[in-house]
């Protein structure tokens, strides 16, 4: 298949001081804001495009549109007050911040929780990803102008809002994931409500792949998008399913296994080609992998013992002086927790890790260059960011 | 983890080591020395990954903590390295050329702590506040109850009525 070639003579001279040599005045050059409202972009943020015909020669990406200051606020509240604000830094998948930062927390206590609320914390963590990639599939064949697929994603993304909504009692914002363990066990017939749904969710993977990845429009427009060269994987911090597709194995859940991770059986999914449609199949493929690990997780977990650590009484929790770590694996990379404890009863500092923050950032404004204005929204969908992370 | 510290000090003058998980360990270094440290973990002791980078603001000591943590996949394990800078004028040598990626983190401690990275791409532009001229906002001496305030109209709260007594007057008025 003929790839597309960029006419390099169209192509700005650099400066000595690495800077592009961009004349806007001569008329060649055009300044295009794509976001921060644009159905192209993922979440509140704007690209900058310096565009020569209608290819992008430079991109500068601005965040700051929905910045909270969650590291901030968080320095002024006791550690349990932290916990139901956490998860609002990311909305479609809130449960990895809920898990960071309760394992944090417990590490920093020296506390264990018990080995059912592990199994129920994995279990969750695995619903949740299904969701996220739900969001992702839509969004990245409306990108391209499949609505439908966005509309299928989107009703098997309920059905495991519902399957949310039974076992923590809310849909979105979960809070059920905190330091010491979890809040509850699992309903009455949850199981086989959940297998209805993950049948629900198969058949459709089926359909959306005949739709969506045997469709000659979306071929035509993915394959060769967007190549993540595997040398670019260390130096641009590139994690999950992104280094995953460029043939990095690159997987929280299989390099630094937490939770009941050790006790199931998986190989993390992996493509070669590095470009737009194998992110898109990687993907597709990991929902496959979560549906087969929920139902390795229902099976095996045990279903009585406690769901709760002793913890101290919340409202004198003083943490001791220390620092720590805690990362998971998300459907997008890489999600940690940097904790630093002063021995008070608020944390010091607490830094979020997203995988975003690099993929939407340094390497998209890399990736970008001689990518046609039609693609670009196509590119920045196939990292799979989400600005909250970036901004906090 | 141990082994790598006993190496690492035969080449560089460390000073504390603290190993908080048997994959993760922490290690104070004086910020001439971070430079050469971050160059020799990543070409020859596999820390190829910069997980992040970020500062912690200890005012009562008088310094911010810069912490670098990097990951060797192969190997299983995370090293934290934390330099110690004073918190008046602080300024930091610029790690961009060696992670492209830190350009956005120094970026966002420039604007977050005031902590300047002389020669790092875009560090003086706003990244994520706009038109910010006050004291950097994530330094424990910012004050986020009085920027508020002074920021933001106080919002009354609702008037509240006894449930019962309302209820008597809105259904039987007669008896009130």
């Amino acid at each position: 298949m003929a790839l597309y070639e960029p006419d390099r003579s169209q192509y700005p001279a650099k400066k000595p001081d690495g800077t592009l040599d961009i004349d806007l005045t001569s008329g060649k050059y055009l300044k295009l804001w794509q976001g921060p409202q644009h159905p192209g972009i993922t979440g509140n943020m704007s690209l900058e495009l310096t565009v020569c015909g209608d290819e992008v020669v430079d991109c500068q990406t601005h965040v700051g549109y929905l910045h909270r200051g969650f590291e901030k606020l968080m320095e002024r509240r006791t550690y349990i007050q932290c916990f139901p604000i956490v998860c609002r830094i990311c909305v479609p998948e809130p449960d990895f911040n809920e898990y960071c930062y309760a394992a944090a927390v417990e590490e920093l206590s020296g506390i264990t929780a018990p080995r059912r609320a592990d199994w129920i914390r994995t279990l969750i963590l695995e619903m949740g990803r299904i969701n996220s990639y739900m969001m992702y599939l839509g969004g990245q064949a409306g990108s391209l102008g499949m609505g439908v697929i966005g509309q299928w994603t989107t009703y098997v993304r309920d059905l495991m809002l519902d399957r949310f909504e039974e076992l923590t009692g809310a849909r979105i914002y979960h809070m059920f994931i905190l330091p010491g363990g979890v809040r509850d066990g699992l309903p009455d017939g949850f199981e086989k409500r959940m297998e209805e749904t993950l049948r629900e969710i198969e058949s459709t993977m089926k359909d959306v792949y005949e739709a969506m990845f045997c469709n000659a429009v979306f071929k035509k427009r993915t394959i060769g998008l967007g190549v993540i060269d595997p040398a670019l994987i260390d130096p641009y911090g590139v994690t999950g399913p992104n280094a995953r597709a460029a043939g990095v194995a690159k997987d929280v859940r299989r390099d630094f296994p937490y939770l009941v991770y050790p006790e199931l059986d998986f190989e993390p999914v992996m493509g070669k080609d590095s470009d737009a449609y194998t992110r898109a199949d990687v993907r597709r493929r990991d929902v496959l992998l979560s549906i087969d690990l929920i139902r390795q997780i229902l099976a095996k977990m045990p279903h009585d013992g406690p769901l709760m650590a002793k913890i101290p009484n919340v409202l004198h929790w003083k943490v001791p002086r220390g620092e720590t770590y805690i990362r998971a694996e998300c459907s997008r990379g890489e999600y940690g927790y940097y904790l630093v404890a002063d021995g008070s009863g608020y944390p010091r500092r607490v830094n979020v890790r997203g995988p975003s923050y690099t993929h939407a950032v340094a390497l998209l404004e890399r990736l970008i260059i001689n990518v046609n204005i039609s693609d670009v929204a196509a590119l920045m969908v196939s990292f799979h960011t989400y600005p909250p992370e970036i901004e906090r | 983890m141990r082994e790598l510290y006993e190496q690492l000090k035969r080449l560089f003058p460390l000073g504390e080591y603290a190993e908080q998980r048997r994959d993760l360990s922490f290690v104070t270094v004086p910020q001439e020395h971070l430079r050469p440290l971050l160059i020799h973990l990543r070409d020859r002791a596999g820390f190829t990954h910069l997980v992040l980078l970020t500062a912690v603001d200890w005012l009562e000591e008088g310094f911010f903590q810069l912490t670098y943590l990097l990951n060797d996949r192969a190997a299983k394990r995370d090293l934290g390295l934390r330099v110690l800078i004073p918190r008046d004028g602080a300024t930091m040598e610029g790690i961009h050329d060696l992670w492209p990626t830190a350009a956005t983190y120094q970026r966002e401690l420039r604007e977050m702590f005031g902590i300047d990275f002389p020669g790092s791409p875009r560090v003086n532009e706003e990244f994520i506040l706009e038109g910010w001229t006050g004291m950097p906002p994530y330094r424990r001496d910012f004050d986020t109850k009085k920027f508020s305030e002074e920021n933001f109209n106080h919002r009354p709260g609702r008037a509240t009525k006894d449930p019962a007594k309302h209820m008597k007057e809105k259904l039987y008025p007669d008896e009130a």
